[in-house]
């Protein structure tokens, strides 16, 4: 295996700052008006070796946190929100391999070939028919002399076309009750997928989360060996919601940072604080500031369950819920922050082609809330709540 | 030793994908039907039925995921 040079977490964060700016940035606004996959910010990320970055060392990768990690969705956030939300998903599968795949022979082997190839995982959970509940599947994986064929129909696989893998759920065998499910990855390119849906979107138009009847055949090997009851819990739950709050937290900071430099063009314009502006300015950022408590607070406690090596913790309903709530928070508030960014911009952030333009920001933004729909995780959350003593 | 009292409150609160009489105390219930959702049905009764309150450290996953672990949770909840 080609060595490669340990780097700090310093390091790379400036490398991410520096795609942004550049590569990501300049494409941001095509990959938004062609409804496209951003090619160019995936071919540096892939170049500067930023998919394997929840990766351990010991496989090839940088072997960041997962605070790191959210923290690279962030920056990413300011950029392009599609670029942000694909790396952000990415990541999920990635940490589903790294936490739970390392006992198997093929999982750890493949966890060194993403690192050498930069693989792209993209995820086919929601099935046709099941009505958005990732726990109940209507497919399963049917093995027959070490190899398994998979057929799904999937309403969504975001940049399905673009990945190198994708990892499935389904049920573990055709006798399998619908919640009795596991995850399969399968190579994207010995997969037929066959198009259901477009995906003509209002925003994070870049994402392609189109949906396709997938066919899929491999080794039974590629079944991931924990139930994938417990990957959720453990893993995909938590690391979905706080790398997309940190996606999301991203935005609103990218949309406030415009905000603020529109405050300052109109004080060298008149040489005044513009009163007005700059309050709303100072009244966007508490609720910026809000959002990153929020999101910190759950981060905090779920590195710490990491660090721990303890993701049973992650089982308990008082996590459950506040995991949650980063995710209905943070997508909410991040509406609440472009949009008030917009009134401190005004006209300028209005226009398409503005100098801070919101536009783009602002159809983002609307997304999150509905992808994943919060009024589902609320349903959960109400649940929840009835048993709880304290939250 | 609360199994048959545990097993009666199971069948009713579950939606089970099989008799209850063909599940051994230590299958896993969230293989035969249990779900996050129905486990709060669950853990209502429970606590009707035995007058004990399962604590926030106890509201997870593992605490419900077997007859025998629920046998513990209640043995313990009502010492």
């Amino acid at each position: 295996m080609e060595a490669h040079a340990l780097r700090t977490f310093a390091q790379i964060k400036a490398t991410v700052h520096e795609l942004g700016q550049s590569i990501v940035a300049a494409h941001a606004d095509d990959v938004d008006q062609q409804a496209r996959f951003p090619h160019e910010a995936f071919a540096a990320l892939r170049s500067e070796r930023l998919l394997s970055s929840y990766v351990p060392s010991s496989f090839g990768g940088d072997g960041l946190s997962l605070t790191e990690v959210s923290e690279l969705c962030r920056i990413l956030g300011h950029y392009c929100s599609s670029t942000a939300m694909i790396y952000a998903m990415h990541q999920i599968q990635v940490a589903c391999i790294v936490h739970h795949g390392q006992d198997s022979v093929y999982f750890s082997r493949y966890l060194r070939q993403m690192c050498e190839q930069q693989l792209l995982l993209a995820s086919a959970t929601t099935e046709m028919g099941v009505g958005g509940d990732l726990r109940s599947s209507i497919c399963h994986v049917e093995v027959a002399d070490d190899q398994f064929t998979l057929t799904k129909q999937a309403p969504v696989i975001s940049y399905a076309l673009h990945s190198d893998a994708i990892l499935v759920t389904c049920r573990g065998h055709k006798d399998a009750p619908a919640s009795d499910q596991v995850q399969v990855l399968v190579e994207t390119q010995k997969t037929k997928l066959t198009p259901l849906t477009g995906w003509d979107t209002l925003g994070f138009r870049g994402t392609c989360s189109a949906g396709f009847t997938l066919e899929a055949q491999g080794h039974k090997d590629q079944i991931l060996p924990t139930p994938f009851s417990v990957v959720l819990a453990h893993t995909m739950h938590p690391v979905s919601h706080l790398t997309w709050g940190s996606l999301w937290t991203g935005m609103a900071q990218g949309a406030t940072n415009k905000a603020r430099l529109a405050v300052r063009d109109m004080m060298r314009r008149s040489d005044e604080l513009p009163q007005v502006t700059a309050l709303r300015l100072a009244e966007l950022d508490e609720v910026l500031f809000s959002m990153k408590g929020g999101l910190a607070g759950a981060m905090q406690a779920y590195q710490a369950m990491l660090d721990d090596n303890n993701l049973f913790q992650a089982e308990k309903y008082g996590f459950a819920i506040q995991v949650n709530n980063v995710k209905t928070r943070c997508s909410e508030m991040v509406v609440d922050v472009v949009g008030k960014a917009l009134q401190i911009v005004g006209i300028g952030g209005y226009r398409n082609d503005g100098k801070y333009s919101l536009c783009r920001e602002l159809r983002d933004a609307h997304g999150a809330a509905l992808m994943v729909n919060n009024d589902r995780i609320r349903g959960h959350n109400a649940t929840m709540q009835v048993v709880v003593k304290e939250s | 030793m609360y199994q048959e009292r545990i097993r009666t409150i199971v069948a009713k609160s579950v939606k089970l994908s099989k008799d209850i009489n063909d599940i051994q105390d230590s299958d896993d219930l969230y293989s035969v039907g249990l779900t996050s959702l129905t486990t709060v049905n669950l853990m209502l009764s429970l606590e009707d039925e035995f007058d004990i309150e399962f604590d926030d450290n106890r509201l997870s996953r593992q605490t419900f995921e077997s007859i025998a672990a629920l046998n513990d949770a209640v043995e313990e909840l009502s010492a």
